[in-house]
């Protein structure tokens, strides 16, 4: 896409809107519309649309796929994680009232960093998506 | 600890998926998914103990309540079920590790165990879920594994059977979703006790029985019911051995569970039976079904292929017992569930074992095997004449059941085919037999499949015998099973 020269200098202004856009729908979660999923795939576009502009090469060099794999397996971990921690806890799977001392508290942590753990998994399994398929294409 | 055995049974593979994808080489991740499926197996065992001993169990997921959070909910039919899914994962898994070598490669090992652990997982939280919406949800989950894990073979044709068992695999999943969507828009709710007991005041009402007809079809696509089958045959000729192993011995079981749970403990006896004429769908399918599965794959020469088209004829007979619609009938048929899962394991890792020696399972690969490998050729003999159903063996017990069921209903006609459709099985389990008693072998060399494909095998071929002689566990536990599921959702 080197000849689109409006769509790549308006691209590169908008990535970084796009990425605190997904961060916000991401951690207001717990407050308003939102939650990990819906944050992950909008901090993905960013992403999308840097491979789209630049390509997958240089997109590659910001993140790699190997690093994406672990984030996604990361992100699972970090969900499930919250489950057993709850149960050490005393608690059911992903009871969130017995991670604080308060359970309004325990609830908002658990919610957090269980959707945190969505958030990475889903924006990072997206990247990966496109990437591997980008990748098919290039040759080697 | 022991409260939390519900969720263990499922959280295990969970945690142990993402752990096994970033591991490297063959080895590592081997190791995580034999040992997690043994922990899930132990989990399962104390389950069904703990459910003959205090009944139901109920697990409030996050320590909501249900109808508002989702439970869990074990009783003996879906206690048994989890017994066969982390039993027939137990034995794949260290049989695996040769022959995942050997077609799969090192590269691919990791996703490959990763896909193993959540097709576990998807499967057992279809099983132990109480909650019609996660049902669906844990059978997407075991159907991507699953197109994952087919599209791993090492044939070509693996790709296109994927994806179209992929197309059609959807189609049966969004239908049991738009099912459930229309009974929670009449209901309001997803829980499976708490659906029980409102819908037998809606029965009358177009829409649930609409619903009813698209949960019914979807899962029946999911089981392989014919004339729904056509996706199976070329999905389990051309997985890697593990997997079709793995997949003939619980996917559809756990699909046949879900469509009883759903016609005795959701919509109830009454409202499927008497309000609704299943018996007259499902007994007829089910009568075609096992008479042309099982002429076709007499005409198989590949035997990969052959007994895929007999698992078709098997999930047949099971139809027929739910289709009566009587507990003699679900007894049967659940005991069939549990036992054609364990002869179709042993099969198809026989099969397994000759196709990491010889390279192919066609017929004339098997050509005096009873010389060359005869512990893996008389380990499809035994399971073979359980397929049949000779007596001292597990296909003996269930289909004297089923054959009883159709009795006490008076259906001679019934007991005829079931007759015939053993004497069909005889011939293509026979041809097998005499190319591997009679025929030349091709090279005269003796070459028994490594001890790491034979123990788990045999471990398989002795749990037929036993379990066919020792009928109390699986009988009695079948028989509880069906006791519960006739008396519906209500009963606690």
């Amino acid at each position: 896409m080197n000849d689109h020269l409006i769509l790549r200098v308006v691209g590169k202004f908008l990535i970084p809107y796009v990425m605190l856009f997904g961060l916000y729908v991401q951690f207001h979660g717990d407050f308003g519309p939102g939650g990990g999923f819906q944050a992950g795939a909008i901090f993905a576009c960013g992403f999308v649309i840097h491979t789209l502009l630049f390509g997958s090469r240089s997109t590659e060099q910001i993140v790699s796929i190997g690093f994406l794999r672990v984030i996604s397996a990361l992100g699972v971990l970090v969900y499930a994680g919250v489950g057993v921690a709850s149960l050490l806890l005393g608690g059911e799977f992903l009871n969130y009232n017995v991670l604080a001392a308060d359970p309004i508290t325990g609830q908002h942590i658990g919610i957090i960093v269980v959707e945190f753990g969505v958030g990475l998994t889903v924006a990072s399994t997206i990247t990966l998506l496109l990437m591997i398929f980008a990748e098919r294409g290039l040759p080697s | 600890m022991l409260t939390h055995l519900p969720v263990l049974v499922v959280l295990a593979p969970l945690l142990a998926a993402p752990v096994a994808s970033l591991m490297r080489g063959a080895f590592a991740p081997w190791v995580v998914a034999t040992l997690v499926s043994w922990f899930s197996l132990v989990c399962s065992l104390l389950l069904l103990a703990q459910v003959g001993e205090q009944g139901v169990i109920v697990y409030n997921m996050g320590g909501w309540e249900a109808p508002w959070g989702i439970e869990y909910r074990i009783d003996f039919a879906n206690a048994l079920l989890l017994v066969l899914i982390t039993g027939m994962a137990s034995v794949v898994m260290p049989y695996a590790r040769l022959s995942v070598r050997q077609e799969i490669g090192e590269e691919r090992s990791p996703m490959f165990y990763a896909a193993m652990l959540l097709l576990i997982l998807g499967l057992c939280g279809m099983t132990a879920t109480g909650d019609a919406f996660n049902i669906f949800v844990f059978l997407e989950i075991s159907s991507l594994a699953t197109y994952t894990l087919l599209a791993m073979g090492k044939d070509r044709r693996a790709l296109t059977s994927s994806f179209s068992y992929l197309v059609m695999g959807t189609i049966g999943g969004t239908f049991y979703l738009i099912g459930v969507g229309f009974l929670y828009v009449m209901t309001g709710t997803l829980n499976i006790v708490d659906l029980a007991e409102r819908l037998p005041a809606l029965s009358d009402s177009a829409t649930v029985r609409t619903g009813f007809a698209f949960i019914v079809t979807g899962i029946c696509l999911k089981l392989a019911l014919f004339p729904l089958h056509l996706w199976l045959p070329n999905a389990y000729t051309f997985a890697p051995s593990a997997v079709t192993a793995l997949i003939g011995a619980t996917a559809t079981k756990v699909a046949v569970y879900v469509l009883v749970r759903m016609i005795f403990t959701m919509f109830g006896v009454e409202f499927s039976f008497v309000e609704i004429p299943l018996s007259y769908v499902l007994v007829p399918l089910a009568v075609v079904g096992l008479l042309s599965a099982s002429s076709v794959s007499i005409m198989q020469l590949n035997i990969k292929r052959m007994l895929a088209y007999s698992s078709v004829a098997q999930i047949s007979y099971i139809i027929l017992g739910i289709g009566m619609g009587t507990a003699m009938g679900l007894t049967a048929a659940l005991l069939h569930v549990f036992n054609h899962g364990i002869m179709k394991a042993a099969l198809f890792m026989s099969l397994g074992a000759v196709a990491y020696r010889m390279g192919g399972v066609e017929l004339k690969d098997m050509n005096g095997l009873a010389k060359t490998m005869p512990l893996t050729f008389w380990a499809f003999v035994i399971g073979g004449l359980s397929l049949i159903g000779v007596p001292l063996t597990v296909g003996f017990v269930s289909k004297w059941h089923l054959i009883l069921a159709a009795l006490e209903l008076g259906w001679w006609p019934v007991v005829v085919v079931i007759l015939v459709g053993s004497i069909l099985a005889l011939i293509y389990i026979g041809r097998v037999v005499e190319a591997g008693f009679f025929k030349e072998p091709a090279d005269n060399t003796r070459r028994e499949a490594p001890a790491g494909l034979l123990i788990p095998l045999w471990i398989l071929v002795i749990a037929n015998i036993w379990l066919g002689i020792d009928t109390r566990l699986t009988v009695d536990i079948a028989e509880a099973a069906a006791a519960q599921l006739m008396a519906g959702g209500v009963v606690l």
